[in-house]
């Protein structure tokens, strides 16, 4: 074995190791939040001292009674549909906003836009737990407290900056001579934003809408904010703050909630993040 | 001749559709940009204002009335030791977490990038902190650096590293640690992708040319490619800045500020006396102390910007 | 054995057959020119020489030298210029002339030294300072050739250095390369699909098509006596007309030696031909005749004729005249197999 080939195998082994160490730290809570969801109380709940008891596998077998309870017995349910209703507004708003701004931004508006659209990019930057303290006053003024409206009426703050930013990208990267034979042709330059621009995006726009639906699901802050009443809450909020009596975390259900929440969100990241990351650089980088 | 005055009609015509669709390309465009904008100055820009406003008087949420007492906010705050180690954790938890991440994310990029058995698994398993919401990861560890059940005391213990016990949310130290954990967990994922993103916008041509030069791998990686990857690994890091800086999850589900208070950071500190103080104008006054540091970071960014645009 | 030898080299990517059995010997010295369409391998013949892939079977020696199996790159003793000139873009001119000295840990007054040798080669010695984008696509030709030199190789590299160069840079600078190549004596290796380049730089040419070296010799070795009919109409512009002649033969000449059978002399061999013009076109320096031959068996076999502007002779399109070819001047093919056969009388 000549040492070319052996440090060819030693470098594989190191790479190899690398992508198990990182998998694993990635990985590591989500595997405990699947094996507290499915455990059942007396295989959970033993104190960590005790070293022959091991955590890390189902020492009994596993249990849907979390679930069961997560499903029937809290407002888990109530939550996901907030959610869902929330984030289904935000999204609408979010697109009829933003993908028209950033077809504009792209095409239509030339140097001053470019610069407006890093400084609308600026405003994504501009964070919640800045902006919560005067929007819990606006809240106050408007009488939408404690009201799943103050969160429509807010989440677009960060929804559509966002997303506009990555429509112009998407935007830009539909060839400018497709639009310009279709108007040397005869069409309008809205005409052709409906037939051939629009089309063509399509997989921006549903990169839109998968992140903006995941931005919304993301937030804390303006629920912890402006919800107060356990029935008004979002998932991202009630499941920290309202899965407890007392001082007692229900501990199996708390995490077969995060669980359920987070691996659909996952799958779809997972399909997605190449198309995201393209809008990004697109926009970002490459001016 | 009948031709001739053919064209020149479609030429009137065409001149009169220029002068109509010019306009309305001009107005359409602003048209199309204008909902955002507004939504954006009357939600993000008002509410900016609103704040500096605020932080000048003793507004709170409840009372609508808005009075003005200029500077004293910012003194009650300034002689106020919660409020300098609130300002001293954010920018330590800041700077430790993304430096880590920077290492973190980098390495995990170049073996992404390389070709083995399992890479679209690793790469989807790699992504998953950055997709589970805020709070819900946050309860996770939460759970997991619990004091009587933690799976890491247990593992430690069994592996021989620990000889005590680790109360990770009962000294400070141990809850600074656990929080900058959480940090680093949630936020290299996404910097991981953004950085093998930029990996495969460094030209083949330049990493060969440094293989013939004689460069070993050493030398190729920190005189070659690193340099190259910096813009990218740049932005990728100001994100993980602004999220880790303005965080208020984190903190306050692992937390809640303490041990004795020594885990706050400015923005769970703006939200005790803010919100749950009700008093919103020392809380506007705690959180503007963020700005700094996202002008500095927009600073940052559109000067990488601006320079990869003028580079090679 | 010759300074740089392949025998037999071989190379698979998954199904496809790159370079298919490719033997070839490089003398010392020399400035050999691998000239090919896109895909016909040349590039990959390159790469593998270089290190930069492996071959699938076969051996390559560089002075000497097994270099095939474990060798890296670095340890060949090859320095190689890229069509796009690879220069590191965060490091000065400076900077990346030295990169390959600084590789092999040389000391720093050393490196002074050779970086100002090797850029006052190239006349850059004033843009040490400065980055590549803010140099011409000429001056960062040149710091690249500095880069090139600077380790003092034993084999150049070069592939398609020329072609990001526009048309009239193009031409100074290969005079200008072939001068430094004379001047250095270093053996050089050379890729590209222009033949009017290899023609003029190359001491001897390789035409490559489809992983196969069909012939190799000097420019005017290829140019009058091509191996085959690929040889044959790849060098030329235009390119060497082949007509069907008695079933399993093909006729070969160029264009420049078809001309008005007044031209030639009534002692001259020659064999007649009788064409009919199609187009004209007036190129300047020359007139370049498209058209068909008339023979009692077809009429349909097209062919071209380069009449410098000397000849005065009026042409018409669709008049019909007579034409001949000097008989040294004609080639013959096998019609299967597309490869010459020995001169002889048509």
């Amino acid at each position: 074995m000549t040492s070319r080939r052996v440090l060819r195998i030693a470098r594989r082994v190191v790479l190899y190791a690398a992508a198990t160490a990182f998998t694993v730290f990635a990985v590591m809570p989500f595997y405990w939040m699947m094996l507290t969801s499915f455990k059942t109380n007396r295989d959970l709940y033993v104190g960590a001292t005790d070293l022959t008891h091991i955590p890390w596998i189902f020492n009994q077998r596993p249990t849907l009674e979390h679930v069961q309870l997560l499903l029937a017995h809290t407002p888990y349910a109530t939550w996901v549909a907030n959610t869902v209703f929330i984030g289904a507004l935000v999204v609408l708003l979010t697109l009829i906003t933003a993908v028209p701004a950033g077809y504009s931004l792209a095409r239509l508006t030339g140097r001053w836009g470019e610069q407006l659209g890093i400084g609308i990019f600026l405003t994504y930057l501009i964070p919640p737990t800045l902006l919560f303290i005067p929007f819990a006053r606006v809240i106050a003024m408007l009488g939408l407290q404690n009201s799943i409206w103050a969160l429509v009426l807010v989440y677009p703050t960060f929804t559509i900056p966002f997303c506009t930013w990555l429509m112009m990208g998407f935007f830009r990267s539909v060839p400018h001579e497709i639009e310009d034979q279709a108007m040397v042709d005869g069409f309008s330059r809205a005409a052709v934003i409906r037939k051939i621009v629009l089309p063509l995006a399509v997989s921006g726009i549903l990169t839109v809408i998968i992140f903006a639906f995941t931005l919304v699901m993301q937030d804390f802050v303006y629920a912890l904010t402006f919800i107060s009443s356990v029935g008004k809450m979002t998932v991202s909020l009630g499941v920290p703050v309202a899965l407890v009596r007392g001082d007692v975390f229900y501990w199996g259900s708390l995490m077969a909630a995060c669980l359920i929440t987070s691996v659909p969100i996952a799958v779809v990241y997972n399909l997605f993040i190449d198309r995201f990351i393209a809008g990004l650089t697109a926009g970002a980088l490459k001016g | 001749m009948a031709l001739r005055n053919e064209a020149s009609a479609m030429a009137t015509l065409a001149v009169l559709r220029h002068r109509t669709l010019a306009d309305r390309e001009d107005l359409l465009g602003r048209l199309m940009l204008a909902p955002a904008m507004a939504y954006v100055l009357l939600l993000v820009g008002a509410p900016l204002v609103l704040a500096v406003l605020l932080s000048f008087s003793s507004a709170t949420a409840g009372n609508l009335s808005f009075s003005w007492i200029g500077l004293r906010n910012f003194a009650t705050i300034v002689a106020d030791p919660q409020f300098h180690s609130a300002l001293s954790n954010t920018v330590v938890f800041t700077l430790v977490s993304q430096a880590l991440v920077i290492v973190l994310a980098t390495a995990a990029a170049f073996v992404l990038d390389a070709a083995f058995v399992g890479r679209r698994l690793v790469r989807f398993l790699i992504l998953l902190p950055w997709a589970a919401p805020v709070s819900l990861a946050a309860m996770a560890w939460t759970w997991i650096f619990d004091s009587t059940f933690s799976v890491i005391n247990w593992t430690l213990k069994v592996a021989g590293f620990l000889h005590g016990w680790f109360y990770w949310f009962g000294d400070p130290g141990l809850a600074k640690i656990a929080i900058v954990t959480v940090h680093v967990w949630r936020t290299f994922p996404f910097a991981t992708v953004v950085v093998l993103a930029g990996m495969a916008s460094i030209p083949r041509d330049i990493s060969e040319a440094a293989v013939i030069d004689g460069a070993g791998f050493w030398r190729k990686l920190f005189q070659v490619d690193l340099p190259l990857l910096l813009p990218i690994v740049t932005v990728a890091v100001l994100f993980g800045v602004v999220f880790t800086s303005t965080d208020l999850g984190i903190v306050y589900l692992l937390t809640r500020g303490g041990p004795y208070n020594s885990t706050h950071v400015l923005a769970s500190l703006a939200f005790q006396r803010g919100i749950l103080g009700a008093d919103l104008g020392q809380g506007a006054a705690i959180a503007l102390f963020l700005l700094p540091v996202l002008i500095v970071v927009a600073v940052a960014m559109l000067r990488v910007a601006r320079r990869t645009e003028v580079g090679t | 054995m010759a300074y740089v030898e392949i025998r037999n080299l071989q190379k698979y990517f998954g199904e496809v057959l790159a370079v298919d059995g490719v033997n070839l010997a490089v003398e010392e010295g020399e400035l050999i020119v691998l000239l090919g369409p896109s895909g016909c391998g040349k590039t990959t013949l390159m790469r593998m020489i270089a290190g930069l892939e492996q071959p699938t079977a076969g051996e390559i020696y560089i002075a000497g030298q097994r270099v095939d199996e474990d060798v890296p790159p670095r340890a060949r003793g090859i320095a190689m210029v890229f069509q796009s000139y690879a220069l590191y873009p965060h490091k000065t001119a400076y900077d990346n002339i030295a990169f390959p000295l600084e590789a092999l840990r040389r000391a720093r007054s050393f490196i002074r030294d050779a970086v100002q040798k090797a850029a006052g080669m190239f006349g850059i010695g004033h843009l040490l300072g400065r980055r590549p984008r803010q140099l011409s696509g000429g001056e960062r030709q040149r710091v690249a050739l500095a880069r090139a030199v600077v380790r003092s190789p034993r084999v150049f590299l070069f592939d398609e250095p020329l072609s990001n160069l526009d048309a009239k840079l193009r031409a100074v600078a290969r005079f200008e390369l072939k001068q430094f190549q004379r001047q250095l004596g270093t053996t050089t290796i050379y890729v590209t699909h222009d033949q009017v380049e290899a023609m003029g730089l190359g001491d001897r040419i390789a035409v490559m098509d489809r992983g196969k070296v069909r012939q190799v010799g000097s420019p005017q070795q290829v140019y009058d006596s091509p191996a085959d009919t690929f040889v044959a109409t790849f060098l030329g512009s235009p390119p060497m007309n082949l007509v069907e002649w008695s079933g399993d033969t093909i006729l070969g000449f160029r264009p420049e030696n078809f001309l008005p059978k007044a031209v030639f002399g009534p002692d001259d061999g020659v064999v007649s031909f009788r064409l009919r013009v199609r187009e004209v076109e007036h190129l300047g320096a020359s007139r370049l005749v498209y058209g068909m031959l008339e023979e009692r068996a077809r009429t349909d076999q097209p062919v071209i004729a380069d009449l410098p502007v000397t000849i005065r002779a009026p042409i018409a399109e669709g008049e019909v005249y007579d034409f001949a070819v000097a008989r040294r001047a004609l080639r013959r093919f096998d019609a299967r197999t597309g490869l010459s056969q020995p001169d002889g009388a048509a």
